[in-house]
């Protein structure tokens, strides 16, 4: 148990997945505009890595190892991940309109996120078993939401201060990351 | 200058796809932290791009529309298995250097934005040359960012030590808050000589790095108004 909770705490504060790892930085930058969207898209990632770890270990555990497949990893994970969103998409129209309300929009935008593709071939490098490669993807995407939403927490923030003309748009926001990233370094402190 | 050239000049000065459209900023990001790395990154890449260039053109009229994005999906990551074994197999260093980003070369926005929106339209040749200026213009980008990094945060140039060692460099530039802070100035310098970058419009949300970005945006745009 306390070998889970270290791989989520690391997973999530000190290996962040965008701010140490730099995956998933196009839509960590595009749509951390709003706090309401990167919270929503934080939710869907959070739901889509998770099992996106889960089947990818099951499938490379029982398949894929079995048969001598390990290289192919790369095209058998892109094509599952993309799969698996469509299929989490239609799930959810059909089972819980609701849910699919706040996450439907964004389950898409996730497929082409390299931060499932980078969860699933990390576990697999870590070797991790099943129960672990579940909270390391679950850890990551917790990390992933962190970072997006305290992102757009700053930019609401920046918007109203006087910023000189070159910096405003994109390189301010890229300086908060930076500052971010030196934040989250402190947690490399954490004795695990 | 003929086509061919044109293509090339497109790809490393018009359109850069890093320093321009604003494409591939995850390995933009992490693998700078020395020249060679970035060097050895935009090569890898370069290769994957010509390649898939050719071959998506070359069966351009085979591939049905509904499912070409699957099947570029399958022929880019056929492409980056070959890369990555003969980088693990020839050029060990820089295997273990790039470690994870050689297979997340298949989520590259440029490799699947090129093919989508060059070589599905166009010959095999000159989607080969299309290729190599968008492959050309990545690695010169990748290579300036990694020097810059590097020369700041360890002193040295492709290795070779440039600051004397007794003056401690500034170590957190080869570190994560480094990416984000030099490509930061890179874009702000960009601003300030008023060459347009799409990053401005990136941070905006509605970037259309991806062909499902745009759908996304669409469709909240479409509730908003609701």
């Amino acid at each position: 148990m306390k070998e889970l909770i270290m791989i989520i705490v690391s997973m999530a504060l000190i290996n962040n997945v965008v701010l140490s790892q730099f995956l998933g930085i196009c839509s960590f930058l595009g749509v951390s505009k709003q706090l309401k969207a990167s919270a929503s898209l934080g939710g869907a990632v959070i739901f889509v890595i998770t099992i996106a770890s889960a089947v990818a270990n099951l499938l490379y555990t029982f398949v894929m190892v079995p048969l001598h497949l390990e290289y192919l990893k790369t095209i058998v994970f892109i094509l599952v991940i993309a799969a698996l969103v469509q299929m989490v998409e239609m799930f959810l129209k059909k089972t819980s309109p609701a849910i699919y309300q706040a996450l439907g929009i964004f389950l898409p935008l996730i497929t082409t996120n390299c931060a499932v593709l980078g969860v699933a071939l990390t576990n697999v490098q870590d070797e991790y078993n099943f129960i672990q490669s579940v909270f390391a993807g679950f850890g990551t995407a917790v990390g992933y939401t962190l970072a997006i939403c305290l992102l757009a927490g700053v930019r609401s923030r920046i918007d109203e201060e006087a910023i000189p003309a070159p910096f405003r748009g994109a390189p301010i926001v890229m300086l908060s990351a930076a500052l971010m990233s030196i934040a989250f370094m402190g947690f490399s402190g954490l004795a695990l | 200058m003929n086509k061919y050239m044109e293509r090339i000049y497109n790809g490393v000065i018009k359109e850069n796809p890093v320093l321009v459209l604003m494409l591939g900023m995850c390995p933009t990001l992490a693998v700078t932290t020395s020249a060679t790395n970035g060097f050895g990154m935009g090569v890898s890449t370069m290769v994957v791009l010509i390649v898939s260039n050719m071959i998506i053109s070359a069966l351009r009229k085979l591939i049905p529309g509904e499912v070409r994005l699957p099947a570029y999906i399958v022929i880019v990551a056929s492409l980056v298995t070959i890369v990555e074994l003969v980088t693990q197999a020839y050029i060990p260093a820089l295997y273990s250097a790039l470690g994870i980003y050689i297979p997340l070369i298949v989520v590259n926005c440029i490799i699947l934005g090129r093919a989508e929106a060059y070589a599905s339209k166009s010959t095999p040749i000159l989607s080969a040359f299309d290729g190599i200026g968008m492959g050309l213009g990545f690695t010169i980008a990748l290579t300036i960012a990694g020097l810059i990094r590097e020369f700041l945060g360890a002193g040295t140039a492709f290795g070779a030590q440039i600051i004397p060692k007794s003056i401690d460099p500034i170590g957190i530039f080869i570190k994560a808050p480094g990416a984000f802070m030099v490509l930061a100035f890179i874009v702000a310098v960009m601003n300030a000589l008023s060459i347009k970058t799409r990053a401005n419009d990136m941070v905006e949300g509605c970037d259309g790095c991806c062909a499902t970005c745009n759908k996304a945006c669409h469709e909240e745009g479409k509730e908003e108004n609701k």
